[in-house]
């Protein structure tokens, strides 16, 4: 009866020797590298770059353990911390030309060093949270309040805008807070204001008397605000990652968290004032004119000087390019920016929506102007870089298209460029954290310790008190942290101070399982069942308890997960992962071991489990 | 070995009023001190900033303090933090003052009380990891280093106090309804009453030594929340077990019982976790100090509270056989393996 079929075994194999081969990267430990990753928004990093910097640390006859694309960067690996500096400086010079004017960031970092047979499968050791490696935190609200005010005033100049086109005589348009008051004095105008307004399918409206004349109010609909509210988040995530592409941080975490929160994370900054600064930037977008007169060209080709009134730019490809001074609209006029295709072609093509004042101002320049080229200029910390630089086909209103040789990708990108010039909605900084790199590595210290003494502590106990059976559980505990360890690596997530304590203390309540069937199965032994029967009834009976107190337990742990924030969610995933995996081997993993070493012997007269003590026997029985 | 040899069953339930008396007299107590003393709320909660500055040699409280009340941001807490060279900063929360900027004038207030000057120092660390950071220096040497500082704005702290209060509604109502689908309504209520006196309790310790209540304190009164009930459960498993098995018992009896056949096992779990939570207490650090402390108060109360409380309060809710066997298939009441059937 205590035997297992030989599929079981195998279940319990694959899952050790799984677990054995995830938790493996953890212990290799990481090696200094460099990384390589763009620096401006327009450029971006492919599989081109891998061969330059393998080129560059040729030239400088340093030696990589390999170089390779991962991502957004190209990443080389070095033996030691001198040649990563030496590294660093030679990739740095190759790639930045103009050290002023730096195209790529050149950062240093740390990668695993795990062979990459490991790597290829996905085995890769847990990421460190800040507490662990140092860093700087910030916890940024984004004020959608003005995000909504904000597309409350575009709106109340298109409607301006739409009821002058429209001939509508109001008696006037205000915007209240987030809704915008249009007063009319006639029926009839009233009626004509309702159909020209039907066009705007943003805004629910209402009626309201107002002295002798009617009131027509706008409300912003609440899916409208609310994808007025999911962009100004998205948008200012592109913007924070921009910025913070300066900073040259080799991994920073940028994510959404809640409905209008955004949380930064980057490891490795001491220096908060320099963050925040850069945080706290703005960059502005600018349309204007290309200078495409025959001395403008022969500026661009740099056979002349550049014309007065104009600029010189470098296109997006690295083309230069020259820009008239004179600017027709700011990225506050553009109110929206968004990749789609076209109607009649299918090409895709970049659909942008400006204000009324930018429709009235773009329609006059683009009748002037047709067959000319307009170029949209971002400009962050003073220097000005051309996004696009289209050809004006057609007098333009308010929602015109860019399109022409653009895949869908690079439609996305420019739309997104675009949109990235500036923060939707500004921002506050409402939680700071800063931890120092000595303080995060006291802290793996102090957590790897934890566990390390309190497991030794608990297997000693359990081999003295229970012997054999103690020997079991202690395996069943270690596998138990094998499989943890692997399933946080499987699922890449970050290991924190509070995680490393969730480690200790499921550890801790794991070994209640086992202590449950250990005294099961002494107690049915103490009751004068034969060996092998007392094996059996003490697992089968212990297993209804040990389910029912894993779920009071889960229940506590899933209370913290759904409610929990930052540290305590941490805490939360390993708690009730650790309740999973220990539920797997303190039944199962235990009662295979004891099935293997007991199972087959048919006359089994004695389990070595520590002292059984029978309460009618006058003389304890000592088994062993 | 065998520590545990009890010829009889020890009639718990005889004592039980004495045990009731008790719990209610400690319970009274934590009360009174949470609600004359209040809870020491750590920044997370009240919002406002924490810097640890670790200095070069033994930190002289008093003169960091007067530093940084100079600044007038209020109320200033300094204390020793782990050894005699760190040192912790709390600043409240305070109307008009840019709290971002806290941090770094205290830190510059700091560093000028050393008469040092702070630098900006760009480096790599140990492992290789670019670092750049403010230095405090003064004549070639760093008497101060800023290890940690935290920023919470007002708003942040009072969601975390209400998603804290929403998550032990959660484990309350979550475990009772998971009881009382299990066993029955008499034993949800009884496991909830002893265990929140268990969470009363550890609030009461933290009221009465004023020890800062942080978010980690939470996870762990949660934790151990959901830990001291499954103690009920096993018990309560064992009196569904005895009163199928052993007919002739009344419910005192059973109880007792109960209790008796599962002692050596409560008190087995408990040290076992109990030494993993020391061996925190012990290395866990400052950082970890509290969490592991909440836990030991927890994992005490919870043996008392389950082996003591909830049987006794299951007991005054009356509770029966029939309330139990009921629910066990048909077939042969006495069949010893009924309990084990999921």
């Amino acid at each position: 009866m205590n035997r297992y079929p030989w599929w079981k075994y195998a279940i319990l194999a694959i899952a050790v020797v799984v677990g054995l081969l995830y938790t493996l990267p953890n212990f290799f430990g990481e090696a200094p590298a460099v990384q390589v990753s763009s620096a401006k928004a327009t450029l971006k990093v492919d599989a081109e770059l891998v061969p330059r910097v393998e080129q560059a640390l040729k030239d400088a006859s340093i030696e990589a353990d390999f170089v390779q694309l991962d991502g957004t960067s190209v990443r080389a690996r070095f033996g030691d911390t001198d040649t990563q500096i030496k590294a660093k400086d030679a990739i740095a010079q190759a790639l930045n030309p103009d050290p002023a004017d730096p195209s790529y960031i050149v950062a240093l970092n740390l990668l695993s060093r795990s062979p990459a047979w490991l790597s290829s499968l996905h085995a890769l050791p847990m990421y460190l949270g800040l507490d662990l490696r140092g860093g700087v935190h910030f916890l940024m609200q984004v004020d959608m309040k003005a995000a909504l005010t904000r597309r409350a005033e575009a709106l109340t100049g298109d409607i301006r805008t739409l009821l002058r086109d429209k001939a509508v005589r109001h008696a006037g348009i205000v915007r209240a807070g987030n809704s915008i008051e249009i007063r009319v004095r006639d029926a009839a105008t009233l009626a004509a204001a309702r159909t020209a307004l039907a066009e705007l399918t943003d805004l629910e409206w209402s009626e309201a008397a107002d002295g002798d004349a009617t009131k027509l109010v706008g409300n912003i609909k609440p899916e409208a605000a609310r994808l007025v509210q999911e962009q100004a988040l998205k948008q200012n995530i592109v913007t924070l990652h921009n910025r913070i592409n300066e900073l040259g941080v080799a991994e920073p975490v940028i994510q959404q968290q809640g409905a209008d929160r955004v949380v930064v994370q980057l490891p490795g900054v001491q220096d908060t004032a320099k963050a925040k600064d850069i945080i706290g930037r703005t960059a502005t977008l600018e349309l204007r004119l290309v200078d495409d007169s025959p001395e403008g060209l022969a500026a661009a080709a740099g056979t002349a000087p550049v014309p007065f009134g104009a600029e010189r730019y470098v296109e997006r490809g690295g083309q230069p390019l020259i820009v008239k001074r004179q600017v027709i609209l700011t990225g506050e006029n553009l109110t929206d920016a968004q990749a789609g295709f076209s109607g009649d072609t299918q090409e895709p093509v970049v659909n942008l929506t400006v204000d009324a004042k930018g429709a009235r101002i773009m329609r006059d320049t683009s009748r002037e102007n047709i067959k000319k080229r307009m170029a949209i200029l971002l400009f962050e910390k003073g220097k000005g870089e051309v996004i696009t630089a289209p050809v004006i086909q057609s007098e333009l209103g308010a929602r015109f298209q860019i399109s022409g040789r653009m895949t869908t990708a690079e439609a996305n990108d420019t739309a997104l460029l675009l949109r990235a010039g500036s923060l939707a909605a500004p921002m506050e900084i409402i939680e700071e954290r800063t931890i120092g790199p000595s303080l995060g590595a006291e802290n793996i210290a102090k957590g790897f310790n934890s566990v390390i003494w309190g497991f030794a502590a608990i297997a000693l106990f359990m081999c003295v008190y229970y012997m054999l059976f103690g020997v079991f559980s202690t395996l069943a505990l270690a596998v138990n942290l094998l499989l943890l360890m692997a399933l946080l690596s499987m699922l890449q997530a970050t290991l924190t101070l509070p995680g490393i304590a969730a480690i200790a203390l499921t550890l801790g309540m794991a070994i209640d399982a086992n202590v449950l069937i250990n005294e099961r199965v002494r107690e049915e032994l103490g009751a004068g069942a034969a060996p092998q029967a007392a094996i059996h009834t003490g697992y089968e009976r212990a297993w209804a308890t040990i389910l029912d107190s894993n779920i009071t337990t889960l229940i506590a742990g899933v209370a913290l997960l759904a409610f929990g924030s930052g540290p305590v969610r941490g805490f939360a995933v390993v708690h009730c992962l650790g309740i999973l995996t220990s539920m797997f081997s303190a039944v199962l993993f235990s009662r295979g071991l004891v099935n293997l070493w007991y199972g087959r012997q048919k006359k089994l007269k004695a389990v070595s489990i520590g002292t059984v003590w029978r309460p009618g026997a006058a003389k304890p029985a000592a088994q062993a | 070995m065998e520590f545990f040899r009890i010829k009889r069953d020890i009639p718990f339930m005889r004592h039980a009023l004495v045990f009731n008396i008790i719990s209610f007299a400690t319970f009274a107590a934590a009360v009174f001190f949470l609600v004359t003393r209040g809870l020491h709320l750590s920044i997370e909660f009240t919002g406002g900033n924490v810097l640890e500055v670790e200095y070069a040699r033994a930190a002289e409280v008093d003169k960091v303090r007067t530093s940084v009340e100079a600044l007038g941001f209020g109320e200033v807490q300094v204390q020793n933090f782990g050894t005699s060279r760190d040192v912790l900063i709390r600043l409240p929360l305070r109307e008009g003052v840019a709290q971002t900027e806290v941090v770094g004038r205290v830190f510059g207030a700091l560093c000028a009380a050393e008469s040092g000057t702070v630098q900006q120092r760009e480096g790599v660390s140990n492992e290789g990891e670019p670092i750049s950071r403010q230095v405090c220096e003064a004549a070639g040497a760093e008497p101060l280093q800023l290890k940690r500082s935290e920023f919470v704005g007002p708003q942040v702290g009072r969601e975390l106090a209400e998603d804290g209060a929403m998550a032990l509604g959660f484990v309350i109502v979550g475990i009772m309804i998971y009881l009382a689908i299990r066993f029955e309504w008499k034993f949800a209520v009884a496991a909830i009453v002893a265990n929140l006196h268990d969470v009363i309790i550890i609030l009461g310790f933290f009221a009465f030594f004023q020890w800062e209540f942080s978010l980690s304190v939470l996870a762990a009164v949660l934790a151990v929340l959901g830990y001291s009930v499954n103690e009920s459960v096993v018990i309560f498993d064992r009196i569904r077990e005895a009163f199928r098995r052993y007919r002739k018992m009344d419910s005192a009896q059973t109880i007792d019982h109960a209790i008796t056949s599962t002692i050596s096992r409560t008190i087995i779990t408990h040290g076992s976790t109990q030494m993993m939570v020391l061996s925190m207490l012990l290395f866990g650090g400052p950082t970890l100090y509290y969490f592991a402390l909440a836990l030991t108060i927890g994992i005490c109360f919870g043996i008392y509270s389950s082996v003591f409380v909830a049987a006794a309060i299951a007991m005054w809710l009356g509770v029966k056989r029939e309330d139990l066997v009921r629910a066990a298939p048909k077939g042969d009441p006495d069949d010893p393996n009924a309990g084990a059937v999921v």
